[in-house]
């Protein structure tokens, strides 16, 4: 506790009950920019001996950082900037947090109380601004009321569907002194998540997996945020019912496990994609029906009924009407359903449905061709990394091509271990995710696997990482281009190429960046160089790694759902459309 | 036309009304109108809000109010079982050959006259939505001035109170704290 400068008997600057109170809600790493409105906190946070504070290079790579820290951890993760720029530059995390359901609380400076509203010097109403893009946000400008915030803050953030929570201190209440007091109880009369489904919803929705033949376990990133794996586990087994995992749910349920049928959506393997579209039954938990799983709605899925599960009410419905709606807690849910399939017979026919998705996933495996000129193909280099690193290690991405081989080529078996930005769809999240996942398992290979494109939007972080001794490992799948944009262009822009080259095999030197940033650089240009090159990254433990892949450009991304386009319109490759043997069903 | 009227209850704090009206623009919802006023309860307000949208998009909005922190309650209130008002302040042209007509008409609208000039009169009128629009339409031909209304305000009609337990608040324990902490 940082008790030193207080005046009287229990008497604390603003700052030091906002560090105390954030000492209280157990927190031990943040991520942050010190500036004007935000500096009292900064004095009191020098002395804290229970949370580090890591300083990094630009507010969008704090902002990062938490969500890496929470999505790896599943605890709440918390940046810190000041007013004004600092706040505005937290928008693409809070953003992207919402969108994706990461705990995470954000902690701004705001100018002080009385020249709030005067367009005074960095101000921005923060709050403001973050209404549509957090699930709650303060603004405290009384000190007594920082306890109780920085409290309510944290609840919010990690119960019901996790989100993040802004809290904009005024100057002149970090300032002012006041007395700390932790509240032992909390009034939210407003907000009181359903965590326990309703038995009645529960026993419909085992009636319908009973009675389906063709039923699939629709399976998102609720599972995750739920930490409901081992259900999810136990109910897979006990069915037989073939699984999806959508980009968030990537590692909720094994890989490895011949039941899963992996990614459903516009880039779904033609099992996972055929397996929600030919479906009588789909069972989604803690998915939201996202139009890049969808496609097409009014041709989504047409003959499946539908069990969706979510913690939030509002998802339910809201794209893809629901025959049984359940709120709840996926862990309790699946638990409960789990329960009552065991008590009445999991006994449902669902044999040449398996047997018919099962030919498919034989028939149109995930797969590439190889350059013909022997340069590197990006899917081989995401592969090996997959492989070499192993189930244990965290991977983070970026947004595009190489997410999309990365969310495919690499194998997840545990919960927590692929991280990106699935909804939002953040160019530059990967190195600063990957940041934040390393401080929060230091014991774990952290691997972003980035773009040549995302990774010049936030490589500053590489600094940071190399001062704090965060040793992370960065893969740069560099095709000199904004890759999944050029995809497009290829396939419906006639291959007019406007505004993606980045000429990054030129310009700049990678090898040399990592350098000056005081990370290790390596270059990797052919196949035979690969694996050797992984394994000395690999062996490197006392500094940031980043490897500069100089891949193939024209490499796509296969399978793929036009946009807009039904599902019933997949290619397996570019004018291959698999061929479905119905009959069989 | 599909107006459906909701009941609001939030927590009476700064930002809640820039909260709800967000909400409603960003997720594409059309509001007829709103009213935002306090309640029995001090800390407590109520929002009566007219939307106009079908059944299933009717469901998403009270969907996503709920998830707002700051909302208590929502509760719709259906026309026949409820009572629905709003006023209305209009300037009428009246001068001395026509203000006989005009507070005649007044008169049948059970309205009232609560200011006069030499060539108008500012009439008060309270009621619904209809009976409004009836009296405005009968003193059109007059010259209508200027004309001011205020959202719906509405209530359930028996003895029954939509705040009945609005104190009745979920306490959350606290995250437990990891220090000791003094005083």
């Amino acid at each position: 506790m940082t008790e030193q400068g207080g005046q009287g008997s229990g008497s604390v600057t603003g700052a030091q009950s906002l560090v105390t109170s954030l000492e209280a809600a157990g927190v031990t790493d943040i991520f942050g920019i010190p500036g004007g409105a935000i500096l009292p906190a900064y004095d009191p946070l020098m002395d804290s001996t229970r949370i580090r504070h890591i300083l990094v290079r630009h507010e969008q790579g704090a902002g990062h950082a938490a969500q890496g820290y929470a999505s790896a951890t599943g605890r709440v993760g918390v940046c810190m900037a000041t007013s004004g720029p600092g706040a505005t530059n937290l928008v693409t995390p809070l953003a992207d947090a919402h969108m994706d359901s990461v705990p995470m609380v954000a902690v701004t400076g705001q100018v002080g109380a009385a020249m709030i509203g005067t367009d005074a010097f960095q101000e921005a109403d923060i709050r403001g601004i973050t209404m549509p893009i957090t699930k709650h946000n303060f603004l405290v400008t009384n000190p007594a009321d920082i306890p109780r915030t920085i409290a309510e803050a944290f609840h919010i953030a990690s119960t019901g569907r996790p989100g993040p929570v802004l809290v904009d201190v005024a100057k002149s209440a970090l300032q002012a002194q006041t007395t700390f007091a932790w509240p032992t109880e909390l009034q939210l009369p407003g907000y009181r998540p359903v965590t326990t489904p309703h038995a009645k919803q529960i026993k419909e929705a085992v009636r319908l997996i009973r009675e389906a033949r063709r039923p699939v376990l629709y399976v998102g990133g609720g599972v995750i945020r739920a930490r409901a794996s081992r259900e999810l586990a136990q109910l897979a087994a006990l069915t037989g019912i073939p699984v999806v995992t959508t980009l968030m749910a990537r590692g909720a349920f094994p890989d490895s496990n011949p039941q899963h049928l992996g990614m459903p959506g516009m880039h779904g393997t033609v099992a996972a994609v055929a397996g929600l579209q030919k479906s009588d039954l789909i069972i989604s938990l803690g998915a939201r029906f996202d139009d890049r799983v969808t496609g097409n709605l009014d041709s989504f899925a047409p003959n499946a009924l539908v069990i969706h599960a979510d913690i939030d009410p509002a998802e339910i419905g809201k794209n893809r009407h629901a025959d049984v709606p359940i709120v709840g807690d996926c862990r309790e849910v699946i638990a409960q359903l789990v329960a009552l399939l065991q008590a009445e017979g999991a006994d449902g026919d669902y044999e040449s449905w398996v047997a018919f998705l099962a030919g498919l996933k034989k028939s149109y495996p995930l797969g590439y061709d190889a350059p013909a000129d022997g340069s590197l193909s990006p899917q081989y280099v995401i592969e090996r990394l997959g492989a070499i690193a192993g189930p244990e290690t965290i991977f983070t991405s970026g947004v595009g091509q190489h997410q999309m081989w990365a969310a495919h080529f690499i194998d997840y078996e545990r919960p927590n271990t692929w991280l990106n930005s699935g909804g939002l769809g953040t160019m530059g999240f990967s190195v600063p995710a990957a940041m934040g996942a390393k401080v929060g398992m230091p014991d774990s290979t952290v691997w972003a696997i980035d773009g040549d494109g995302c990774f010049q939007m936030t490589n500053q972080e590489l600094a940071t990482c190399a001062i704090n001794d965060i040793p992370i490992k960065v893969a740069i799948i560099n095709n000199e281009s904004l890759g999944m944009v050029r995809q497009w262009q290829t396939l419906f822009y006639n291959e007019r190429y406007s505004n993606t080259d980045l000429h990054s095999k030129r310009i700049p030197d990678f090898v040399k960046l990592a350098d000056a940033y005081g990370c290790v650089g390596l270059a990797c240009e052919s196949p035979e160089e690969v694996d050797a090159t992984i394994e000395k990254a690999m062996a490197i433990d006392d500094q940031p790694v980043v490897v500069d892949f100089r891949v193939h450009r024209d490499a796509m991304v296969w399978p793929m759902v036009a946009a807009g386009s039904s599902n019933d319109e997949i290619q397996y490759a570019r004018d291959l459309a698999p061929q479905f043997d119905e009959d069989d069903l | 036309m599909n107006k459906h009227t909701l009941s609001v209850l939030v927590e009476n704090k700064p930002g809640v009304l820039a909260r709800i009206a967000g909400l409603f623009s960003r997720r594409g919802f059309n509001i007829d109108s709103l009213a935002v006023g306090p309640t029995e309860h001090p800390e407590i307000s109520r929002m009566t809000i007219v939307v106009n949208v079908e059944e299933s998009p009717l469901e998403q909005v009270t969907k996503q109010l709920n998830k707002l922190v700051e909302v208590i309650k929502i509760v719709e209130l259906d026309g026949s079982a409820s009572v629905n008002r709003e006023l209305l302040l209009v300037k009428v042209r009246a001068d001395a050959t026509t203000r006989g007509a005009v507070l005649d008409a007044v008169q049948l609208f059970r309205a009232k006259v609560v200011d006069v000039a030499p060539d108008a009169v500012t009439v008060q009128a309270v009621g619904n939505a209809d009976k409004l629009a009836d009296l405005l339409r009968v003193l059109e031909p007059f010259g209508i001035r200027e004309l001011v209304q205020s959202g719906m305000v509405a209530i359930g009609r028996g003895s029954r109170s939509i705040s009945e337990r609005p104190q009745r608040t979920v306490t959350v324990p606290a995250p437990v704290s990891a220090i000791t902490i003094a005083g």
